[in-house]
C-alpha cells in the first residue's frame, strides 16, 4: 500500500518521547515542515515538495532570555489556528511559543519549578490548537492550561487552568474532522489512562470522563466525535467522545504505543510503537446506527527502531513519516 | 525528566563494572584473596551509607562526564589499578551492556527486575561478608520502597530519562556482535518475535461493540511478526525469580571483551555535541560530587602492599595501542580528583569549580539557581 521515499536527514536524532513528530504543510509554498525533539533541541526541516530543497534549523530551548539551557524538551508541536500557525514547545521549565519558521519567540510561560528537586517530575507535555484562538497544554501535576490567542501578536494570556486530570498528561488532541457540529472540541490523556473530554469557550467545560484501567494513554486523537486512544500496553480503543461507549478495543502492538495520527479527510489512522512496527487502519463512521468500524490496512517494520513519531504528511494520508530513537532520519513512505 | 533515575543508573553500572572486573581479575589469574579484596572493597564503597544518601535524592541525571568520574573513583577503591585506556574500555562495555537492557527491556516495569537481577549478583560477591552484605540489603529493600509502587508511566518517564541518557553511544560490543544482538554499525536488534511484555496481548486480535456494549464482531489482522504470550511476571520482592534475563551475568563464560573503536566516529560526533554545549549546571553537579567523593574514600598502596595492574585488554601493549589510537569524540573527559583529605579535597575541588565558571571567572557563591532564572525573567 505504501512504499518507502527518500528519508529526510536530521541534524541531531530523535530522542525517545511519545509523538516525537509534528508535521505542518503549508500548500501556498509547497513546503512541508518537521520538527523532531533531540534533548533540549528541536530539529526544523524545510523540504520542497519536488524533493530538491531541504533547509535545516536547530531551535534549542530557551528560557526567558537565556540562550542555551539544559531544559530537556518533552514535546514540539505546530498548533494550527484559522488566523496564524505557531510552534509551541513544552520542557521542563516551561512552554514556549514560536512563529511557526522558528524564527521568533512569540511568549513564554514559566512553570513553577521547584527550588530543588521533587521526587515527583516536574514538566509540561500535551499540545493542542482548539477552535479559532485556543492553545492548550498539559502539565505533569495533571493540570491543563488553556491559553487565548490573539489573531495576530504577543499578546498572550492564559485564560483558564482546567483541573480534572491527577496525573501526568500524557497527550491532548481536538476535533480534527474540520466540521463545527462536533460538540466535543478538546480530548487530553494522562499517565493513568483517564480520558477527559472539553468543549471549549470563555470556560471550558468538561463533557465526560473516561477512565483508563491503570494503564498510560501516551496518545490520543479525536475525529467526529470519536476518541481514538493509543496505549502503553499496545491496545487501541476507539470510545464515543461525548458518552464513553466503547467503539472498539484492538491489541494492536506488542508494546507501548508512542504515536498515534489520523488523516482527517479519508479516516486513515497511523499507530506506531516501540514494536518497531507502523500500522495504517481505516475508521469507517455509520451515523444511522452510531457505529464505528475500524479496519486493519497495512503493516510497515522499521527494523531494529523503537519508533517515537509518526504523522500522515497530509490530510488524506498519502503520505506519511515515521522518527525513532537514535536516529537521524525521518523515514517517509508514500503510497503506490 | 524524572528526578529518580540517578540511583537506577549508578548501580546497574556499577553491576555491569563488577561482572567485567571478576572475569578479568580470573582471566588474569589474580590470587583469589586479592580478588576478593578488591570486589569487596568495590562494593562497600559503591554502597557507602553517605554516597547513597545523595544520590537517592531527588536530582536531575549528572552529565557523563561526572558520571565517569564517579566510576573512575569507583574503580580505585581497592588495590587494583587501571590504564586510562582500561578504563575508557571498562566504561564503554558497561554503559552498552547498560544501554542495551533499557532498550530491549519488554516494559518500563522491567528495568527494576534487570536491577534487582544486578542486586542479587552483588548480593552474591559478597555472600561470604556479613557487613557488607547487609549494607547491600538495605539498599535493596530501599530500591523496592522507592520503585515498585511507580505507576508504568513514570517508569517509562525513567526509562526515557536513560535514553537520553545513552542517546547516540553505538559502541560495538565484541560479546553482543557474537551474539547477534548488535548490528556491524553499533545499532542493536530490535526482534519482532518472542514473548510479549507482561499485561500485554499478542497483536492481532479486534473486538468490535454496539451502542449497548455487545460484542458486534471479532477479526484478526495480521501483525507482521512472530509474537507469543507473555511469560510470568518476574518477582519484585528481595528474592524470587526474576524471570527477565537482561542484567545477569554475561561474562560468566570466560570470552574476551573487545569493542570496536573504528567506524563508530560519525555517529558519535552528535553525542559529544550534546556532551560539549556549556553546561550551566556544571557547578551544581561538582558541588555533588564533592559530597559523594567525601563518601568515597580511596586507598593509597604504600610501597609493600599488593597492589596490581589489571588490563582490559589481551597484552599491554593492546592496551598503549588502543590509547592512542582511540578516536577524540570518544574520549572521556574525567574530573581528575587526586584528593585523599577532605582539606586537600575541598582545595582542589574549589580550584575545579573556579575553572568551571565562564571564562575561568569564579563561581557566583551568594544567589540560587531559582534566583538566577527569576531575575533573567524580570528583565523580559
Amino acid at each position: 500500500m505504501y512504499h518507502k521515499e527518500k528519508s529526510i536527514q536530521i541534524k541531531s536524532s530523535a530522542s525517545a518521547l511519545y509523538n516525537n513528530l509534528s508535521v505542518l504543510r503549508i500548500a501556498p509554498r509547497s513546503l512541508t515542515y518537521f520538527a523532531v525533539v533531540h534533548a533540549n533541541v528541536v530539529n526544523m526541516v524545510s523540504a520542497s515538495w519536488d524533493g530538491l530543497n531541504y533547509s535545516h534549523r536547530q531551535l534549542q530551548s530557551k528560557e526567558g532570555s537565556v540562550a542555551t539551557s539544559s531544559s530537556l524538551i518533552m514535546q514540539a508541536a505546530w498548533c494550527v489556528l484559522p488566523s496564524r500557525e505557531l510552534l509551541v514547545l513544552t520542557s521542563q521549565r516551561g512552554i514556549q511559543m514560536y512563529e511557526s519558521d522558528g524564527s521568533i519567540m512569540v511568549y513564554w510561560h514559566a512553570l513553577d519549578s521547584p527550588e530543588t528537586p521533587t521526587a515527583q517530575a516536574v514538566f509540561t507535555r500535551g499540545i493542542a490548537a482548539v477552535r479559532e484562538k485556543y492553545i492548550c497544554v498539559g502539565i505533569s501535576s495533571g493540570s491543563v492550561l488553556v491559553f487565548d490567542v490573539p489573531s495576530k501578536g504577543s499578546n498572550i494570556t492564559l485564560s483558564e487552568v482546567l483541573e480534572e486530570h491527577k496525573e501526568s498528561i500524557t497527550d491532548m488532541a481536538s476535533e480534527c474532522s474540520g466540521s463545527l457540529e462536533c460538540i466535543a472540541d478538546l480530548v487530553s490523556a494522562d499517565d493513568s489512562g483517564l480520558l477527559c473530554v472539553w468543549k471549549s469557550g470563555e470556560d471550558f467545560q468538561l463533557l465526560n470522563k473516561i477512565p483508563g484501567f491503570d494503564m498510560s494513554c501516551s496518545s490520543v486523537k479525536l475525529w467526529k466525535g470519536t476518541v481514538v486512544a493509543g496505549y502503553g500496553t499496545g491496545q487501541i480503543r476507539l470510545y464515543e467522545a461525548v458518552t464513553g461507549i466503547l467503539h472498539a478495543e484492538i491489541n494492536a502492538h506488542a508494546r507501548w504505543i508512542y504515536s498515534l495520527d489520523i488523516a482527517p479527510f479519508t479516516g486513515l489512522l497511523l499507530s506506531a510503537a516501540e514494536d518497531s512496527l507502523v500500522r495504517v487502519w481505516h475508521l469507517t463512521m455509520t451515523p444511522e446506527t452510531n457505529n464505528v468500524e475500524i479496519e486493519h490496512l497495512y503493516n510497515e517494520c522499521v527494523t531494529d527502531t523503537q519508533i517515537c513519531g509518526a504523522k500522515f504528511c497530509d490530510g488524506d494520508g498519502y503520505a506519511f513519516a515515521v522518527t525513532g530513537y537514535d536516529l537521524t532520519e525521518i523515514i517517509r513512505y508514500t503510497q503506490g | 525528566m524524572s528526578s529518580r533515575t540517578l540511583p537506577l543508573l549508578f548501580i546497574n553500572l556499577g553491576g555491569e563494572m563488577l561482572y567485567i572486573l571478576d572475569q578479568r581479575l580470573r582471566a588474569q589469574n589474580i590470587p583469589a584473596d586479592k580478588a576478593k579484596k578488591v570486589m569487596n572493597d568495590i562494593i562497600t564503597t559503591m554502597f557507602n551509607k553517605k554516597f547513597l544518601e545523595e544520590l537517592f535524592k531527588p536530582q536531575e541525571l549528572y552529565s557523563k562526564k561526572a558520571l565517569r568520574t564517579v566510576f573512575d573513583r569507583l574503580a580505585h577503591a581497592s588495590i587494583m589499578r587501571l590504564n586510562q585506556a582500561s578504563m575508557d574500555k571498562l566504561y564503554d562495555l558497561m554503559t552498552m551492556a547498560f544501554k542495551y537492557q533499557v532498550l530491549l527491556c519488554p516494559r518500563p516495569k522491567d528495568i527494576l527486575l534487570v536491577s534487582f537481577n544486578h542486586m542479587d549478583a552483588i548480593k552474591d560477591f559478597v555472600r561470604d561478608t556479613p557487613s557488607i552484605l547487609s549494607q547491600v540489603d538495605e539498599t535493596f529493600r530501599q530500591l523496592i520502597e522507592i520503585y515498585t509502587p511507580l505507576s508504568a508511566g513514570e517508569l517509562q518517564l525513567i526509562r526515557q530519562t536513560l535514553l537520553i541518557f545513552f542517546q547516540d553511544m553505538h559502541i560495538r560490543v565484541s560479546i553482543f556482535l557474537k551474539d547477534k544482538v548488535q548490528n556491524s554499525n553499533g545499532r542493536f536488534v530490535l526482534p519482532t518475535s518472542g514473548p510479549v511484555p507482561c499485561g500485554t496481548q499478542v497483536p492481532g486480535q479486534m473486538r468490535q461493540f454496539s451502542c449497548s456494549g455487545e460484542e458486534l464482531k471479532r477479526l484478526q489482522f495480521s501483525n507482521g511478526g512472530n509474537y507469543t504470550s507473555a511469560l510470568r511476571e518476574g518477582s519484585f520482592e528481595m528474592f524470587g525469580e526474576r524471570v527477565i534475563k537482561l542484567g545477569t551475568n554475561m561474562y560468566s563464560v570466560s570470552r574476551p571483551v573487545e569493542t570496536h573503536m573504528s567506524g563508530t566516529s560519525k555517529n558519535s560526533a552528535q553525542h559529544t555535541k550534546v556532551n560539549t554545549a556549556p553546561n550551566p549546571l556544571a557547578k551544581e553537579e561538582l558541588n555533588l560530587l564533592a559530597k559523594l567523593m567525601g563518601g568515597l574514600e580511596m586507598q593509597t598502596p604504600t610501597s609493600t602492599d599488593s597492589g596490581f595492574r589489571v588490563n582490559l585488554f589481551a597484552t599491554d601493549e593492546e592496551e598503549e595501542e588502543a590509547l592512542i589510537s582511540r578516536p577524540d569524540e570518544l574520549s572521556y573527559e574525567v574530573i581528575n580528583i587526586q584528593a585523599t583529605k577532605d582539606k586537600q579535597a575541598n582545595a582542589e575541588l574549589a580550584k575545579i569549580m573556579g575553572e568551571f565558571g565562564e571564562s575561568g571567572d569564579p563561581a557566583p557563591t551568594s544567589s540560587s539557581k531559582g534566583d538566577d532564572l527569576l531575575a533573567m525573567m524580570d528583565g523580559l
